[in-house]
């Protein structure tokens, strides 16, 4: 009996260890990508040691430009799943615009933790790639510290401020359409009241907030915006939860800031207005969707990948904007006015000649103290380190 | 007032899943059978019904993928806890991981896509107007009050029938159930099974009503404290209820404290339902000190006929 019991045992540990085996494979998701990451076409481990080599060699001493290299060998890292329907679709769609442009093939991470595990997946991609395009704020140091250990290889880093010789920064205005935005939610909300869930606060989304309220108030001076913080960029569940509790509070028309349809689809189940982020979200939505910010990575990724293959890539940090179609607005939804729409359009237009100034003066902060006088605007490093709500937005920055 | 009735309207919609996924720990675990997989069971019920959901456009076929897929996993739990006599903690600890891991890797394809429809609604017309109830119970959707009536169903099943005797018989003393003529080990498997299908439809509640888009481990620790809940609600279908939607309520008051123009800072806020998870188990094994805890007395003890362990 003993004995019975015994292989009974190891039975059991087999099983546990079976589907142990079992669950880190799959659990890794993105990493399974990753290990497809290995590169398919001629480099092998030995042309990633003898590029690791090489690099040691030529540490330091480089300028701005890199050199040139026919076949780049591209990988892309996001933080969530490229059917989010928002930020990494977009980013993904990019990616393929890219694809078919150069004719290269990039390889692809996703559901990166802005953690120290993107610190080893951007180490490992470093190994055998020649670019990689980190697309998400919190990779930023990440990216910086990998970057400094591989300086032969180029770095894309969306959305950050920090750069090095091997380290680009890519961004754009999207402020502009968030004020495009604002300007159909302050027509469009009966009451005053539009809520807005915010992923984290930082300045990226502060001054989307702060643009969004400006142009909400350029057409209703009374409209005020309510902003929840979510503390996260993709989660459908608390973004929903979020909306919800904006809604409950009595907000009519909802904006979000996160990379996932979730406040769209909470708003529509009570009948308000809603827009959300990075992509055209009207599919999720067809009857209350309002328009939100879009953008459009593919001509900027094909320009890098192309200028490395020329040879003339250089470090730099690179701020896009409607005018060279970075950043879009998407259609307004099919239940918008006529009348709010000629108003947005009309700015639209304005935007892309070139001659929207958002933060142009007199801005007030919550207070009421004074920020921007008027006859003034605010420079871009000053938007790009917004850290206060302008007047009628009603919520707290944490210090 | 308002306040309080839109927090309980958000409390029942985050705690139903929490409910049925304790309902179906405390089945498990009255006949005996410690159920750790939760929140594996749960994210593969999610999953499975976003798959089918999406694929077939199909509710019906939803929830029976739902059902078969977690009652597949309660057997495996099963035959390891009751047959292999494995380790019920180790056992479900693997479902969890297993779970997650197949669940995330199944699920990439319908990452983030709207499902075709949304879960139908029992609009009671006549409690529009009434102050609390109305905005409470007035459109609740149809899987909510299936889990009321659960609830209520496996309370009257487990301390007024002689079915509910014979499976506290089972958890607290097999021996004694065998000698009755108790088909110990059937039994187990049923239950087991059973509790694995309310989890798995845990999981499916969350996706088909509560957050209609799958993501990678979308539960977020909710089955780990289903499990949590379990113990709150001293192994009693209708206390669970409470605890639920009191956890529920835990869930949804941070974004409404900040929306108070409150001082903390959100990130504490986000911390309130797993810091009170843990101050509640404080409490409880606290004042429990010497007393009985409610839990079946042979729970996580393997039972073979006639063998002493």
């Amino acid at each position: 009996m003993k004995k019975r019991v015994r292989t009974f045992k190891s039975a059991i540990w087999l099983c546990v260890a079976v589907m142990l085996v079992l669950a880190g494979c799959s659990a890794g998701g993105g990493s399974s990508n990753n290990g497809a990451a290995a590169p398919s076409n001629e480099a092998s481990n030995g042309g990633a040691a003898a590029n690791a080599g090489t690099a040691s060699e030529n540490a330091g001493g480089e300028g701005g430009t890199m050199p040139k290299i026919e076949k780049p060998r591209v990988a892309f890292v996001y933080i969530g799943p490229p059917g989010d329907g928002g930020w990494t679709y977009e980013h993904d769609k990019g990616r393929q615009y890219m694809e078919e442009q150069t004719g290269l093939k990039a390889d692809t991470v996703e559901n990166v933790p802005e953690s120290a595990d993107a610190e080893r997946i951007i180490t490992e991609l470093a190994q055998n790639h020649d670019i990689v395009f980190t697309t998400s704020f919190g990779y930023m140091d990440y990216t910086l510290n990998v970057a400094k250990k591989f300086p032969k290889v180029i770095f894309e880093h969306t959305a950050g401020y920090k750069t090095n010789d091997n380290m680009s920064t890519f961004f754009g205005k999207n402020f502009e359409a968030s004020y495009l935005s604002g300007i159909a939610a302050g027509k469009l909300t009966k009451n005053n009241q539009i809520g807005y869930v915010g992923a984290f606060p930082i300045p990226e989304v502060i001054y989307n907030i702060n643009a969004f309220a400006l142009g909400a108030q350029s057409v209703n001076p009374d409209a005020k915006v309510s902003v929840v913080w979510s503390n996260t960029w993709f989660d459908p569940t608390t973004e929903r939860q979020a909306a919800v509790s904006l809604l409950d509070k009595g907000a009519d028309v909802l904006m979000a800031y996160q990379d996932s349809p979730a406040t769209i689809q909470a708003a529509a189940e009570r009948g308000a207005f809603a827009g959300g982020n990075d992509s055209d979200m009207s599919r999720f939505a067809p009857d209350t969707y309002m328009t939100n910010p879009v953008w459009n990575w593919g001509p900027y990724y094909t320009m890098v990948v192309k200028s490395v293959m020329e040879g003339t890539w250089k470090s730099q940090q690179y701020m896009g904007s409607m005018q060279d179609g970075m950043v879009g607005l998407a259609p307004l939804g099919a239940k918008v006015p006529d009348d709010v729409k000629a108003l947005v359009e009309e700015q639209h237009k304005k935007a892309m000649e070139g001659t929207l100034d958002v933060f142009q003066g007199p801005i007030s902060d919550q207070s009421g103290a004074a920020k921007v006088e008027a006859g003034k605007s605010l420079t871009m490093e000053e938007i790009l380190n917004m850290n206060w709500f302008v007047k009628g937005v009603e919520g707290t920055i944490p210090n | 007032m308002d306040f309080i009735t839109l927090l309980l309207a958000a409390a029942i919609a985050s705690g139903t899943p929490l409910l049925i996924a304790t309902l179906g720990g405390i089945l498990s675990e009255r006949a005996g059978i410690i159920q750790l997989g939760t929140e594996g069971i749960m994210l593969m019920g999610a999953v499975s019904a976003c798959l089918v959901y999406i694929r077939s456009g199909s509710l019906w076929a939803a929830l029976a993928a739902v059902v078969l897929v977690s009652a597949a996993l309660g057997l495996v739990h099963a035959f390891m806890t009751v047959t292999l006599r494995a380790n019920h903690i180790v056992s479900g600890l693997a479902m969890t991981l297993f779970g997650a891991g197949l669940s995330a890797y199944l699920g990439k394809p319908v990452a983030g896509q709207p499902l075709p429809g949304a879960f139908p609604r029992l609009e009671l017309a006549f409690l529009d107007g009434v102050p609390f109830l109305g905005p409470i119970f007035g459109r609740l959707d149809w899987f909510t009050w299936i889990s009321f009536a659960l609830a209520l169903g496996l309370h009257l099943l487990i301390h007024r029938t002689s079915w509910g005797l014979h499976l506290r018989a089972m958890g607290d003393n097999p021996a004694t159930a065998d000698v009755m003529g108790i088909p110990v080990q059937a039994a187990r498997y049923a239950y087991v099974v059973g509790g694995a299908v309310l989890i798995g439809l845990a999981g499916a509640n969350m996706l088909l009503v509560y957050s209609p888009t799958w993501n990678e481990g979308m539960t977020a620790g909710r089955g780990w404290i289903a499990v949590a809940l379990i113990i709150f609600a001293r192994w009693n279908p209708l206390r669970a209820l409470l605890c639920a939607y009191f956890f529920g309520a835990l869930d949804s008051i941070g974004f409404r404290i900040q929306l108070e123009g409150s001082l903390i800072p959100s990130y504490f806020l986000k911390m309130i339902p797993y810091v009170v998870t843990i101050l509640v188990l404080m409490y409880l094994g606290w004042r429990g000190r010497g007393k009985p805890s409610g839990s079946p007395e042979s729970l996580g003890l393997p039972y073979i006929r006639e063998q002493r362990l």
